[in-house]
């Protein structure tokens, strides 16, 4: 789950780590108040969004005047913010932070992330900040300085000194620094993250290490513990039909092709979709219903996968393990029926119970093309997707 | 033979009387597996499907002498379980287990590290399917009957793939020697290589599928790996061609994050190490039945 700058920071805020000084609003009113209470001379008025990449696209506002906080925040608010990280159709700015704006000397890169190579949290930080990781990198192995975290006793404060050093601070900076790294290494394991990025880390001209920017990502399968970062959810930021879909269980994301697709297991789901497009067609989702594909999750998906206009054929696809194919067919035969599906559906059933499954979905007279095997399946889809394009 | 468990293997259940644990847990008793008991903490000294129930897995190995564990144990409390069962000397944990969060599995992959080699629990998933190998012992919750007893190794992430892939060679008449689900997590507990290795030793074994998915670098580490120790042959098979790059594709690891985790990237790393890649998810038996044909290379 993704969280917002302000909420990253508020938590950041909360381990020891030094943020500058701001405030959330919704409207434009609010946010020339929030400037008024935070004081100050200048602003960074920044859009909230589950993107980053917000700078170059025009989301954030250095302003000198309330005059100016007004303008920004009346800008931001209520469009979609179209940044390289959000894809075309952009991420909906339905709330800004006010932040009171600093001069700094020096942007530094500090960011955390679940290893998978070593299996633990690593620790990546850099003398260039400012500009995203994948550039920084390039610039060398040198440009990293990188530490890889013992899970069993945790970051060391002689480690977070090394990373300050390497970043060329003075001692009384290095404090600081290894004071700032050690909070967010807390927030970090505490809030069970899975990456947070502070980027820029800044030096101000006080002396200051300050978080200026932060990203943070909590892991999904730890939310049951972390309730206090599960009530920053803020749904608005994800696709309608993917938060439909998750309110469901059902794991749902949406593609730009014309073949929905309906699938128990993840693997399968991705190697569902691998095979229209080897077939060439394009998948025009990625749904799993799982394991136990009861009637009615079988419908709910139906009602998802069909929610999406650019549909011209549908193929299920059930590899039933747990679950017995006759009880995957009943649920198709009442999604259809409950549905009024309009394009052809494709619908391939193996496994468990495979015959009586067949039998049910042949015996209900609804118009079905059947498929044995998943390369037949993707076929038959891609065939009756154009035949569905061709006659409109 | 076959590789991690066979009819003779003891079999512990770690939620053993709950929903899950009483439907697999019948499911690999009448599979043929040796299930000579389970756990759950509180109901100890009961009778579940006609086995002892144990309030520690302790005890358990201490009363029935169980060599292998699969958790049936609630996200929140399944880290714990795996260690439990790594301390009283279970040699082989499959977690089937989807949703532990993956600091729980940092400290789960550390824990296992505190013992020498020659004891070291081998820990299977999680969020797997688990391990079959055919006519022998199922430690899973896959459907038994579409498994061929035979001469080709599976390992997979995903389950269901592992189901497609045991369904699609035995319409050719390929049989499986054991199949292995190492789950869709970012942080599992043993990797392909661990079972590739397993696998070069297995006499039954003749070829080995190998079925990954986009997301972390197992599978790039499986194919260098094969090229420098392998002398069976091994088919490979990435799916997520067609996912896009930084969303979650069900499965928690399934996620294109950084450089090497894309499919097209695996399976060209794949074919860089000399793997023959199945082209599609369809043809996964077909490229394995072609490889078998084919006159072997000499070790």
């Amino acid at each position: 789950m993704d969280l917002h700058e302000y909420q990253a920071k508020e938590l950041l805020a909360a381990a020891g780590v030094d943020v500058p000084r701001g405030a959330i609003a919704f409207s434009a009113d609010q946010a020339v108040y929030a400037a008024t209470e935070l004081g100050g001379w200048h602003w960074a008025v920044k859009a909230q969004i589950h993107a980053g990449a917000r700078g170059k696209a025009g989301g954030i506002r250095l302003c000198k005047t309330y005059h100016e906080v007004r303008e920004a925040a009346q800008a931001l608010l209520g469009r979609r913010l179209v940044t390289h990280q959000t894809g075309p159709e952009g991420k909906p700015v339905q709330r800004v932070y006010v932040e009171v704006a600093s001069p700094y000397e020096r942007e530094f890169y500090l960011g955390f992330v679940l290893d998978r190579k070593t299996e633990r949290i690593r620790v990546i930080a850099s003398r260039e900040g400012g500009m995203e990781i994948e550039q920084i990198a390039a610039g060398g192995p040198d440009a990293l300085i990188q530490v890889v975290v013992e899970p069993a006793v945790g970051l060391q404060p002689f480690e977070a000194r090394e990373i300050a050093f390497r970043l060329g601070l003075s001692i009384k900076q290095v404090q600081r620094a290894v004071q700032t790294t050690m909070g967010a290494y807390r927030a970090f394991r505490d809030l069970d993250a899975t990456m947070l990025e502070i980027n820029p880390l800044v030096l101000t001209k006080d002396e200051r290490i300050v978080a200026l920017d932060a990203k943070m990502t909590i892991d999904d399968n730890a939310l049951f513990r972390q309730r206090g970062a599960e009530a920053m959810r803020d749904p608005a930021q994800d696709d309608p039909r993917e938060a439909q879909a998750a309110e469901h269980n059902l794991n749902y994301v949406g593609l730009d092709g014309d073949i929905g697709c309906i699938v128990n297991g993840a693997g399968l789901a991705m190697a569902t979709m691998d095979v229209i497009k080897y077939a060439g067609g394009e998948p025009a989702n990625f749904l799993d219903v799982g394991g136990g594909a009861s009637p009615e999750r079988v419908a709910t998906a139906f009602r998802l996968v069909l929610s999406d206009a650019k549909v011209k054929a549908v193929l299920v696809n059930i590899f039933a393990g747990i679950n017995r194919c006759d009880w995957v067919a009943e649920g198709v035969v009442h999604a259809v029926r409950e549905t009024a599906i309009k394009v052809p559906l494709v619908v391939r059933l193996a496994g468990t119970n495979v015959e009586a499954g067949r039998k049910i979905l042949a015996e209900s007279g609804i118009d079905l093309i059947t498929a044995d095997s998943l390369a037949e399946a993707a076929q038959k889809a891609v065939a009756a997707a154009r035949n569905q394009g061709a006659g409109r | 033979m076959s590789i991690l468990i066979d009819e003779t293997t003891k079999i512990l259940i770690q939620g053993f009387t709950g929903d899950k644990g009483s439907f697999h847990g019948r499911e690999m008793i009448e599979y043929g597996s040796n299930v000579v008991g389970g756990v759950t903490p509180g109901k100890g000294g009961k009778t579940h499907l006609g086995r002892p129930v144990f309030n520690t897995v302790r005890e358990a190995v201490a009363a029935t002498g169980a060599e292998a564990s699969i958790t049936f144990v609630a996200p929140p409390f399944c880290a714990d379980a795996i260690m439990e069962a790594a301390d009283a000397g279970i040699r082989l944990v499959c977690a089937i287990t989807d949703g532990i969060p993956a600091q729980d599995m940092i400290r789960v992959k550390r824990y296992l590290r505190r013992y020498p080699r020659e004891r070291r629990t081998l820990l299977v998933g999680p969020n797997c399917a688990g391990i079959i190998s055919p006519g022998k012992a199922m430690l899973g919750i896959m459907p038994g009957h579409i498994y061929m007893k035979g001469g080709v190794g599976v390992v997979s992430r995903s389950g269901t793939l592992g189901y497609e892939a045991a369904a699609q060679l035995k319409e050719l008449g390929i049989g499986i020697s054991t199949s292995v689900g190492i789950g869709g997590d970012p942080i599992n507990g043993s990797s392909f290589l661990d079972h590739l290795e397993l696998f070069e030793r297995d006499e039954q074994t003749e070829a080995v599928l190998m079925i990954g998915e986009i997301g972390g670098p197992q599978e790039a580490e499986a194919a260098e790996w094969i090229q420098r120790n392998m002398t069976k042959p091994v088919v490979g098979y990435v799916a997520g061609l067609t996912a896009p790059k930084g969303r979650r594709m069900g499965h928690a690891g399934a996620i294109i994050s950084s450089k090497g985790d894309s499919a097209a990237e695996k399976a060209e790393i794949m074919q860089g190490f000399g793997l023959d890649v199945a082209p599609s998810a369809g043809e996964l038996g077909a490229t394995m039945a072609a490889v078998l044909r084919r006159p072997r290379r000499a070790a």
